[in-house]
């Protein structure tokens, strides 16, 4: 390390293009400026040597792990409730296929089995997300923290009132999947009742009905679609809905 | 089936999100929840998928739902990337982990002990040989912030190796 003293800054700035050197990022150019440094900064050409080490050493360590046949079998039979109609595929697709597809795309047309397709829709998604770790991508229960969490992960800002004062207490939002677009869900509870209240643009009109045991209440408010699912008492239930109409 | 084309594409890439998972998460079966979670969101998201790389965007998926999984099990809101990047979850002693270990078992025992967005840096450049690009695109930081989380990251790899040397020369 003697004659010509290293400058520290020319080193700080090479430490980045040694890295990306190594990394086979480094255009010609860059290479040239790097190679003369090195020439006279054993410093760097130090580092230089035990990035390249450790770089082979971690290529050496790191393996693959084969992943559980469990879910192998998931990408090898995708279960049928995640297959959503796909246009885009269509012309991929093999006669029989495209039948099948047209089938179910008449669910996503105005008839009154779109309704159904969606209310089964809602209820399995509802269903799901009582499993254990499902329920919350934001476990809160200020809609302070709730509300700005949407922000940049969807296209759209849905309210977040809180009914805490009204026994329905926040606790927590997430994303799902209806219909193939990504949706917000609010989580409430009530006691023991959890209710889901999915939210996408749109102006359902409002509607009360249950299925499989669940009640499904919709309603629009401010060019936004609500869907609120739970095992709620209907009385309770669309005492929940009136709260969220006056909260408006 | 309208989707097994692309769930065959997928395929050959689940070992790599499983491990991916696995470093993440430091839990097998945290790992194959993960990775199951981000199957069924990739099947799902199939429509948008618009790219030519289904390796990369499996990876992030999965990625996303390891860390949400993370989020959730410290029991913490998000935090913006500001914070994020004082970097939580590293291991309670590392020297201490790495004591009496050796070569390989001492490198991804100390990257174990690396926080969790340096390790995933190391993991998809080394393992997946991944371009800065595409680790970006997957962890959602721009190319910049790849390139200084891979350097901190070889930087304590190499300071954790050497503390090691250290303390075995001191041993009789």
């Amino acid at each position: 390390m003697t004659g010509t003293a290293p400058n520290p800054i020319a080193c700080a700035e090479m430490e980045l293009l040694i890295q990306a050197d190594l990394d086979g990022e480094l255009d010609a150019a860059a290479t040239a400026v790097l190679s003369a440094h090195l020439q006279d900064c054993p410093g760097c050409a130090a580092l230089q040597a035990e990035l390249a080490g450790l770089g082979r050493d971690l290529r050496g360590a790191l393996r693959h792990e084969a992943a559980p046949t469990r879910l192998r079998a998931l990408l090898a039979t995708p279960p049928a409730a995640v297959i959503a109609p796909r246009r885009w595929r269509l012309p991929a697709l093999s006669f029989a296929a495209g039948a099948a597809i047209a089938a179910s795309l008449v669910l996503l047309l105005p008839h009154p089995d779109a309704d159904a397709g969606l209310a089964a829709e809602l209820v399995s998604d509802h269903i799901r997300a009582l499993q254990p770790g499902h329920l919350l991508d934001v476990p809160s229960s200020d809609h302070h923290t709730v509300k700005p969490w949407f922000e940049g992960r969807i296209d759209f800002a849905p309210p977040v009132p809180d009914f805490a004062a009204d026994g329905f207490a926040l606790e927590g939002g997430r994303l799902d999947i209806v219909g193939g677009r990504t949706v917000a869900v609010l989580i409430y509870r009530h006691d023991k009742h959890l209710l889901n209240v999915f939210v996408w643009p749109g102006t359902p009109a409002a509607s009360s009905s249950s299925r499989q045991g669940f009640g499904l209440r919709q309603w629009t408010q401010g060019g936004l679609g609500f869907h609120a699912v739970s095992d709620l008492d209907a009385g309770e239930f669309d005492r929940f809905v009136q709260l969220w109409q006056g909260a408006a | 089936m309208p989707d097994a084309d692309f769930a065959a594409a997928l395929l050959p890439h689940l070992d790599a999100a499983f491990t991916l998972a696995r470093w993440l998460l430091r839990d097998r079966a945290a790992a194959e929840d993960a990775v199951q979670e981000g199957v069924l969101r990739a099947l799902t998201y199939a429509a948008s998928h618009r790219g030519d790389n289904p390796r990369a965007w499996l990876l992030r998926i999965v990625r996303n739902a390891a860390h949400d999984r993370l989020a959730r099990d410290r029991g913490r809101r998000e935090q913006p990337l500001e914070d994020a990047e004082a970097l939580h979850d590293p291991a309670p002693d590392p020297e201490a982990a790495l004591a009496g270990r050796e070569g390989a078992d001492r490198l991804t025992a100390a990257l174990a002990a690396l926080p969790a967005e340096l390790r995933e840096c190391i993991v998809l450049r080394e393992l997946e040989d991944l371009s800065y690009r595409d680790i970006a695109r997957i962890t959602d930081v721009p190319v910049g912030t790849v390139m200084s989380r891979l350097f901190r990251a070889r930087q304590a790899l190499l300071r954790l190796g050497r503390t090691a040397d250290a303390v075995k020369e001191r041993l009789p």
